[in-house]
This record gives structure tokens, sequence and C-alpha cells, in this order.
């Protein structure tokens, strides 16, 4: 856990992915992930695999799911939003329990919004009607391992917003 | 150029245990597999994905063989998806694309630059250690046992007649066996959870 209770740290993040039986990472990077990249590449129980466009990441997820593993899709807001006919497709009309860890690029928490890609995401979500959990700093961290028990047990994905831009994940 | 059905039946006593993800063959494939446990003929959940699909299955079951019979219009779709795929070369994985120049199951419009792509050479170009394209099932038919029998990824692209659907979706009687969540049931009872 982070000294610094306001921001999420990746430790936090690898913790509630291994805490959860997470085998694969399934991501497109952001700017603000890579002090997380380099924590997964040293984890030896984690694979990393790594696409080109979002969308990808879902099929890929449901082939991993149906073959036994336990992936996580780790992606910014806009690459979700591009990705709606791959969610709809194969993960929701699969019914594939995973968790999308979610970067909420634009969040500002008091919704004055400077970004169209905050302005849509969480509209977005209702309109796939997939649940999410936001999570801003390590306090919030239990909320990630709800998200992969609900994933589970309706057989859904399930988004976990991470709603501080990283900020914890620059170094 | 080859009818779909003919070269999965020249495909079918080479399969052995392999999990077959037979793409938009699979009306084809449904008929003529023995092993229905072991297919996952999934009908089209999102145009382009069949190949991430049958890449996490290689993935997550090292130990058997994932054949996928893919099409033109869904690579064209997630070209980048043979980026990923030959990074990660799954050695279980085999990748064969029947292109038939076409999106049969629209009423057969053309694919954009349909008889000028290189499927193979794409393949390649994105670290695919073999690929090889064919025109002719007898080659094709000569070859495959060798195509199986090296480790993947391989890519093998082959030209088929295009057999062109005109019903609207919603007419056109389903060939389908199981429905998906049926298919994604069977396969993880049948291969279990993987470490």
């Amino acid at each position: 856990m982070s000294d610094t209770p306001n921001v999420l740290s990746p430790e936090t993040v690898l913790k509630e992915m291994k805490q959860n039986g997470v085998t694969d990472v399934v991501w497109l990077p952001d700017s603000e992930t890579n002090w997380l990249f380099l924590l997964m590449e040293s984890e030896p129980s984690l694979r990393l695999v790594g696409v080109s466009r979002e969308g990808h990441a879902c099929s890929i997820a449901a082939g991993l799911s149906a073959g036994g593993r336990t992936p996580v899709i780790l992606i910014q807001n806009t690459g979700m939003m591009e990705s709606g006919d791959s969610i709809r497709g194969w993960l929701l009309s699969l019914e594939v329990p995973v968790v999308l860890m979610v970067g909420y690029r634009g969040y500002t928490r008091h919704g004055v919004n400077k970004d169209t890609a905050a302005d849509y995401t969480e509209r977005f979500l209702y309109a796939f009607g997939l649940n999410y959990y936001l999570v801003e700093n390590d306090g919030d961290a239990e909320r990630i391992s709800i998200a992969f028990e609900e994933a589970q047990r309706t057989k859904r994905p399930v988004v976990v917003l991470i709603a501080d831009e990283y900020h914890g994940f620059n170094r | 150029m080859m009818k779909i059905a003919d070269v999965l039946e020249a495909f079918k006593p080479l399969r052995e245990e392999a999990i077959v993800v037979p793409g938009r063959g699979g009306r084809h494939w449904v008929p003529i597999s023995d092993n229905e446990m072991l297919d996952a003929p999934m009908g089209d959940p999102a145009m382009g994905g069949h190949a991430g699909f049958a890449f996490g299955l290689a993935l997550a079951q090292p130990n058997k063989k994932v054949v996928l019979f893919d099409s033109e219009g869904d690579i064209l779709m997630s070209l980048g998806m043979l980026v990923t795929i030959a990074e990660q070369k799954p050695a279980n994985f085999y990748h064969f694309l029947l292109d038939n120049e076409c999106y049969a199951t629209t009423g057969g419009q053309p694919v954009p630059n349909a008889k000028n792509v290189a499927y193979d050479a794409i393949a390649l170009g994105c670290g695919y250690p073999r690929a090889a394209a064919y025109t002719e099932l007898d080659e094709l038919t000569r070859d495959l046992p060798g195509i199986l029998a090296e480790p993947g990824p391989v890519f093998t692209a082959i030209k088929v007649f295009p057999e062109v659907q005109n019903e609207p979706i919603g007419n056109r009687r389903p060939w389908q066996t199981r429905n998906r969540t049926e298919v994604m049931e069977d396969l993880r009872r049948e291969l279990g959870p993987t470490a």
C-alpha cells in the first residue's frame, strides 16, 4: 500500500490482481501506466498480452476465459468506447466474467470536464448496461475485489474506473 | 479456388484432439465434425474477433492444438491482432484463412482490394514465422499434414469460392446446434481450469 492515501498506487492494483487470481493482463498502455507495466512485467504469475486496439482485448479475454484462465482487461476509457461492439459480442453475449480496469481520462471529480472522453464514459457504461466501480485511491481498492466477485457471480463483465488518471503510477 | 466444405473435409482426418474455431465456416464444420465438445462455432459475436478468441484459447491451453478458420473480412477488421499473435508465438496455434474475396453473409459485396491482397505476406510481415497461400485443393491436401505437424503459429491463406447468402439474417435457417453460452460452458467443462 502507498503511504499517500490520496493516490492509487500500482502496487495496490497488482495486489488486487493477484488476490483475485488474475493470470493474464490483456492491455493497451496509456501514458499513465508505465510504472504498473514495470511491476506487472516483473510479476511471474502474470502474462501480459499487449494489443494494438482495445476491442481486440475482448475476444482474447473471451478465449482465455473459455480455456480456463482468469484474464483482466486494462485499457483507457477512450479505447473502451471504441470497443463497443466487441464488448457487446465477445463479452456480454458470451457471458464472460471479466473485469475491465479502465483509466478514466479527463475525470475531475467535480464534473467540470475539459475532456470529452470523461463526458461520455459513464454514459457509455449505462448504455451498455455495464456495472462499474469508481476507484480513486488506495482506500477504494476493495472495490476492485468486489468487481471480480461480481463478475464471477453474474457472469458479466464489470468495469473498474480508475478515476485518478493513475497519478500514483507516474513516478 | 476451393469449396469451404472440401477444405474442412481435408482437415478433418488430421484434427486429432485439436480445438477447432470454425469462424464463418461454422455452418460447414458443424455437420462435418465428430468431436463437438472441442468445437467453438461461435457464429458471429462481433466481426473481427475470431482470431482473438482462438488465440486466447491457444494461450490458455498450450498442450492442445487450436485450429482457426478465419475470414479475410474478419482479418481486415483486426489486422493488428496478427501482431499480437506473432509476439506471443503460441506454438499450438494454426491460423487458416478462408478467403472468398467478398462479404458473403451480406450478399457478396467485394472486400476492399479483394483480388490484390497477399494475406500470407501480411502475416509474415507481422511476425508469423511461417505462412503460405493455396488456391488448389490437391496442393493444400498434400501439404496439410506438414502444416499441422510443425509448431505454430502458422498462417495458411486459402482461396475459396464465395457461398453468398442473400436472405435477411433473421430469415436464415440456423445451423447452430448450441447457443454461444452453451459452447462456452462446454469448452470450460471439457478443458477445465488452467494455472
